[in-house]
């Protein structure tokens, strides 16, 4: 058992690579977190106009990409667009498909933020001389996003979860490069360390998320 | 033929979209009848755990943390791998479909107990000294007067991560599922044509938007008003 899971030659011989696969993730996750988050915002700021011929398409977009497994989404712009001569690669693959998919999870989060914001705020805003525009940045999304941090939290823990997908379209990152060794080695050691990362690197994040998520809902009542 | 004809011609194909649609169906009724054993299985066992915690009991109570953590905490691609790649080196063969399975199971589990248990904890202890007072057993005072105020609070989180986790039953692609993504891809690569993933893409929409939009609605029809 210690042999094939926790084999310490074989884990020690993978380890560069099982790094080198981590810090992939890192920038993966250091660039598909921000794009997510634009995406997001944009839609966001979209949908506080509140006119139906804006709200309603925008709706289904959300709900759209919200129903599309992100695992397909990438799969079609890799293996689809190719077919119509954009080979992309599967780095801008993932990056279109996060900022389309996960752009349109944050987008609801911020959309109930700023829901969240009493009226009020914005017309007092108004009334003090600031544009639309400056009251949505500095007196309505302050407040928006603190009262959805929690969720904005578990969703970009979701994120970097899901840049694990990288690895179907040969993405270097962490569970890409673990699997690799594990076809050379013929020994899931490889696979085992990079559960072991991951498990690592996100736990103080679920912790945390969990506190806040007990609280809030126990809040509710 | 015209730039549009050809884009047709390349992404629509009739003949091939006639030829694969058998397969696509099949890999519906894979995908629903994955994604009904991940929903039944894993919201059963995440209630099983939080009603086992609500027993108070301390080391129990560690594990189930710990177990709740790990499975929120790893990607669910990871957890499939591990399983299909890995557990044959512990003389355990699960096929891609069971390794799909019980890997998503076990993270809804996950998930459904932290909301499940954040329902029961949130139903004020007052209530439970009034119904044990009242001559009711704990079992009655949990069935009776905790769960049904605390499942009503559970509904609209629980609706959200059921969809979210019930969507990675296309991940069971990567180990052999025949599921819609996985006979999409097989019929991709056999007929040199996008249209069976276009045929994919639109069966997944098929399946889920309606899923979302009744998401949407139980979530505001279960709301608490503030």
């Amino acid at each position: 058992m210690i042999q094939s899971f926790f084999n310490a030659e074989i884990a020690a011989a993978a380890m560069p690579i099982v790094l080198d696969g981590l810090l992939n993730t890192i920038l993966l996750s250091l660039l598909v977190v921000p794009l997510g988050l634009l995406g997001g915002l944009i839609l966001a700021l979209l949908a506080s106009v509140r006119h139906p011929l804006v709200r309603w398409p925008l709706m289904a977009w959300v709900d759209f990409f919200r129903a599309f497994p992100p695992l397909v989404l990438l799969v079609l712009l890799f293996a689809g667009l190719p077919f119509a001569g954009l080979e992309l690669g599967g780095f801008a693959c993932v990056a279109i498909a996060f900022f389309l998919n996960t752009g349109a999870y944050y987008g609801e989060i911020l959309r109930a933020g700023i829901d969240s914001v009493p009226s009020g705020q914005i017309e007092a805003a108004r009334s003090t001389g600031l544009s639309r525009l400056q009251s949505m940045a500095y007196v309505v999304l302050p407040q928006a996003v603190r009262n959805v941090l929690p969720d904005l939290m578990s969703n970009t823990l979701e994120v970097v979860k899901l840049t694990s997908l990288g690895s179907v379209v040969a993405v270097p990152e962490l569970l890409f490069q673990a699997r690799q060794a594990q076809s050379v080695t013929y020994n899931p050691t490889p696979i085992v360390m990079a559960a072991v990362i991951y498990f690592l690197i996100l736990w103080p994040l679920v912790r945390l998320l969990s506190r806040l998520e007990n609280r809030a809902l126990a809040a509710r009542r | 033929m015209s730039t549009w004809e050809r884009f047709l011609d390349t992404f629509f194909n009739a003949k091939v979209m006639a030829r694969y649609l058998p397969d696509i169906l099949s890999g519906v009724v894979v995908t629903i009848e994955l994604a009904v054993l991940i929903v039944i299985s894993g919201l059963a066992a995440g209630l099983a755990l939080a009603l086992l915690r609500s027993l108070g009991v301390r080391p129990l109570n560690w594990l189930i943390v710990f177990v709740v953590d790990l499975f929120r905490s790893l990607p669910p691609l990871v957890i499939i791998v591990l399983m299909y790649f890995g557990l044959p080196a512990a003389g355990l063969s699960p096929s891609g479909f069971v390794s799909t399975w019980l890997s998503l199971a076990f993270v809804l589990m996950a998930f459904s107990e932290e909301i499940f248990w954040a329902g029961i904890t949130s139903i004020p202890k007052g209530q439970w000294e009034a119904s044990r007072s009242t001559g009711l057993s704990y079992g009655q005072t949990l069935m009776n007067v905790v769960l049904p105020q605390a499942l009503r609070l559970t509904i609209p989180p629980l609706t959200n991560r059921t969809i979210a986790i019930t969507k990675g039953t296309a991940l069971g692609t990567v180990v052999a599922v025949t599921e819609i993504l996985g006979q999409a891809s097989s019929a991709v690569s056999n007929s040199y044509n996008p249209s069976p993933l276009m045929m994919g893409a639109a069966a997944y929409i098929v399946l889920f938007f309606p899923v979302v939009v009744a998401g949407r609605w139980i979530e505001t029809k279960f709301a608490w008003k503030r």
